[in-house]
């Protein structure tokens, strides 16, 4: 009681000041949590990567050298794309890791933004509406569950073509259920809160009061189990593409590159080390980049990321 | 002087937050005989429950810090005794209740077992054990208490669980018994039997009882010696009746002066064509009647209290008549239209003519989004009442007319105080421009002096925009200084219906009587000559 009732003053001052933009803001608070700080760089740097890599490594990444087959790392008298080594066919792998960042973000991103987006809404509906529509919803999501996803995703690829587009949309399915569940206990929660209540008695609609009132309040979750998943898919990906149903080569994504490593561990560790290592450091940019937004949007944490402006402001 | 049996000196405690040291409580002394009541009475925030839990070593350290002053039990320091001490000590010699039973008891486990358990801890033998825990359930009164020592906690009553509560605090006869706030989620009648209890059990066994509480009736009731708190300091301390009828501190004297049912009372304007006229409300929760033909009438900026226990069915009158519940049948004409059996979609419509404002604040307002937001909301869901640009303006002056500053706007609801988030409630209603505000206890969460200003603040609304109320509250003192007319209510059935002068001066109905003799008077004196009063009357 005495933290919110000792509260209001300290922000009267700040609210006083002039306001800075939005934009300014946001740096500001992320700049308050380092580690968000340099995950968000670094996923600039991924998703730069992904945009512009193929285009300027492209021919490099499918360059064979026969004769400096597995090349180890650090070495650069070949030039520097050979600075991270190179695979079984002489190939370097520095272009390669740049290059499959582009098919990697595609599908992980597709796949996660699609089963997020979609289970949050059936989970919605099925949370929000009769009981009946609630049933068939979630029967169905027990359907897909009960089936195991890799077996579904063999017979999807194998009737359709293994393209980019089809992956995403297998491992999208096999997701779905994930958030849909997630998202209907949350709002069976949330549509008892008394706030819930006060929206209707203002006569606000059924759509009003999922998006504007329970939403918000599922979507932390929501974004704290996407990130966790793009690892999954990522593997996942390369698990198909393993069993030659997914991505094929020449193609590559990073998940093929430690699939395609794996039997070289033991002579030489650079094949798999560095695809794994760009997608451990994506996914743990991306928890990173969730914990601080989860902070970010409750307006009750968001000082935490406020406080050390407002010491500055009262020293400067 | 002689040694007390506790004595608290100088005690400072501090706890280290995110925005800055908060200093809880600076510099308190008190102290406590054997056979003694001491009330500390303060508002939340005070720091009345911190020297407590100083001595039952309840502080999180860190983020709390004891930084200066002793606890003296029988002239032993507790704060620097070693820790397997002190854990003899607590509960073994000082005990506690706590405010919130069903909170502090196992769901799992019987009360029974609970109970011996707790004395086999202290190393009672179970034989023992389980005559003193018989022995004991009968002593607080609890019914059948051979077979409640078998019945888990949620098969008791609220009352009855405190009762159980007391039964474990006194199980190894301590010398101190500290009670916070024993009875602020009671009845006003379980109340004072919980109050009476406490009173008896500590003749008989002579311990010292330290009751917490923010309620001045509750002072009155039972405590030898009180001691005023506020923002972590000790404003005054002295007897009830000198604290009452002489207080020193401004801030004791705003205490008293903000109790409730002092103020004349209204009486209702002269009858005309009823706003609202509710007849034969009935809803059942499967086999639980919940209303069994609930009938009255509502006049345009009239205000209608209607006062129950827990169980009454005050709030199910309101949510049927909000269609937040479907009644099961029964007719509420609104100017001429069955509210009950309106289609959904007619009822959009009269949203906005009837708004409610809840119990509990922190609740009925979405944490993420600003008071603007909160308010203007009304507006984007009735887009008729005002066109966008004016919506700023409309805010702030919707803030000043409830007591707030524009520049509140801004904020989000966590970063204000549970008297303001109930302002802020009440904005949200009027930005509808309603012709009917129910409030369901709408002010038993806040603290006394808080309440006496929403309360102004209502009456204020109705005087300015001749809105009409129904006053849902579970204390007759509250409603006295505001309604026109009062509805009493008994297990889904209407006691005594009449106007407020009627109720307070004359009740006809027993259960009415008993109501308004239970609740307790800030004044000493009153209070005693109630409790003869209750004495007298029937059980």
């Amino acid at each position: 009681m005495t933290m919110t009732q000792t509260f209001p003053e300290t922000t009267t001052k700040t609210t006083i000041e002039k306001e800075p933009s939005g934009f300014t803001k946001v740096i500001g608070m992320l700049w308050r949590d380092k580690f968000a700080f340099f995950a968000a760089l670094f996923l600039i740097l991924i998703v730069l990567c992904a945009i512009f890599g193929p285009m300027l490594m492209g021919d490099a990444a499918l360059h064979q050298n026969l004769r400096g087959r597995n090349g180890p790392p650090f070495v650069i008298t070949q030039g520097w794309l050979y600075v991270m080594g190179s695979d079984a066919l002489g190939r370097p792998l520095l272009p390669r890791v740049v290059v499959a960042a582009q098919n990697t973000m595609m599908i992980a991103a597709g796949a996660v933004v699609c089963s997020s987006v979609i289970g949050a809404l059936l989970g919605l509906v099925a949370g929000y509406s009769s009981a009946r529509v609630s049933n068939i919803i979630m029967r169905l999501a027990d359907v897909i569950m009960s089936f195991p996803s890799l077996l579904l995703a063999v017979i999807v690829l194998y009737i359709l073509a293994p393209s980019v587009g089809n992956l995403i949309i297998v491992l999208a399915v096999t997701r779905i259920p994930v958030y849909l569940r997630t998202t209907r206990a949350e709002v069976l929660e949330i549509r008892q809160r008394m706030f819930v209540e006060a929206a209707e008695v203002m006569g606000a609609s059924s759509t009003r009061i999922v998006f504007r009132h329970i939403l918000p309040m599922v979507i932390p979750t929501l974004v704290t189990i996407a990130t966790l998943d793009f690892a999954f898919v990522m593997l996942a990906e390369s698990s198909l593409s393993f069993l030659g149903i997914g991505i094929q080569p020449p193609e590559i994504t990073w998940g093929l590159m430690v699939s395609q490593g794996k039997q070289y561990l033991a002579t030489a560790w650079w094949l798999a080390f560095w695809p794994g290592l760009a997608i451990i450091l994506t996914t743990m940019s991306l928890n990173l980049l969730s914990n601080w937004l989860r902070v970010a949007l409750d307006p009750a944490q968001r000082w935490r990321l406020e406080i050390n402006r407002k010491g500055a402001k009262a020293n400067g | 002087m002689a040694e007390h049996l506790l004595d608290v000196k100088n005690l400072s405690v501090q706890f280290h937050t995110a925005g800055g040291i908060v200093k809880a409580v600076r510099n308190i002394s008190w102290h406590l005989d054997r056979g003694e009541t001491l009330a500390i009475l303060g508002e939340s925030g005070s720091g009345k429950s911190v020297s407590a839990s100083a001595i039952m070593n309840l502080i999180d350290m860190p983020p709390g810090e004891i930084t200066s002053g002793e606890v003296l039990f029988e002239g032993r320091n507790l704060l620097t005794m070693p820790t397997s001490e002190r854990r003899a000590i607590n509960g073994r010699r000082i005990a506690m209740i706590f405010q919130d039973p069903l909170g502090h008891l196992n769901p799992v486990y019987t009360v029974g077992w609970q109970l011996i358990e707790t004395m086999r801890i202290h190393g009672i033998d179970k034989a023992a054990a389980e005559k003193r825990a018989l022995e004991l359930f009968t002593r607080v009164g609890l019914p059948q208490p051979e077979a409640a020592m078998h019945k888990y906690p949620h098969q008791f009553s609220g009352g009855q669980r405190q009762r159980v509560m007391i039964a474990m605090a006194l199980a190894m006869k301590p010398d101190i018994v500290i009670a916070d706030e024993p009875t602020t989620a009671l009845d006003v009648t379980v109340q004072a039997e919980v109050l009476a209890l406490l009173a008896e059990l500590q003749r008989e066994t002579g311990m010292g009882l330290l009751l917490i509480t923010h309620d001045l009736g509750v002072v009155a009731e039972v405590a030898d010696r009180v001691v005023v708190m506020n923002s972590g300091e000790i404003v005054e301390t002295g007897t009830p009746q000198e604290v009452y009828h002489n207080p020193q501190h401004p801030y004791t004297k705003k205490l008293i002066g903000a109790a409730p049912g002092k103020g004349a009372i209204h009486d209702p304007q002269g009858a005309g064509k009823p706003l609202l006229e509710v007849k034969q409300l009935v809803k059942t929760y499967g086999a639980f009647k919940a209303l069994k033909g609930v009938s009255f009438n509502l006049q345009p900026g009239e205000t209608l209290a209607v006062v129950g226990e827990s169980g009454s069915g005050k709030s199910t009158v309101a949510r049927c008549l909000l269609r937040l519940e479907e009644a099961d049948s029964g007719e509420a004409f609104w100017k001429g239209r069955d509210l009950i059996s309106m289609p959904r979609k007619e009822l959009y419509g009269l949203r906005r003519q009837i708004q409610m404002v809840f119990q509990d604040p922190t609740q009925s307002l979405n944490p993420r989004m600003s008071v603007y937001d909160l308010i203007s909301e009304a507006w984007v869901i009735h887009p008729e009442i005002l066109p966008k640009p004016k919506w700023k303006e409309r805010v702030h002056e919707l803030l000043a007319q409830v007591g707030l500053s524009p520049e509140h706007a801004k904020r989000y609801p966590h970063q204000f105080s549970g008297g303001q988030r109930q302002r802020i409630a009440i904005a949200r209603a009027l930005a509808l421009e309603p012709q009917l505000i129910i409030c369901d206890e709408a002010v038993s969460a806040l603290d006394v002096s808080i309440q006496a200003q929403v309360i102004a603040l209502l009456d204020k609304l109705r005087q300015e925009l001749k809105i009409a109320f129904i006053f849902i509250a579970h204390d007759l003192p509250v409603v006295r200084d505001f309604a026109d007319h009062v509805m009493v209510m008994k297990s889904g059935e209407i006691v005594e219906i009449g106007t407020a002068r009627e109720i307070f001066g004359n009740p006809k109905q027993d259960y009415t009587r008993r109501l308004l003799a239970a609740g307790l008077d800030p004044d000493p004196e009153v209070q005693h000559t109630r409790r003869q009063e209750r004495e007298a009357l029937p059980a």
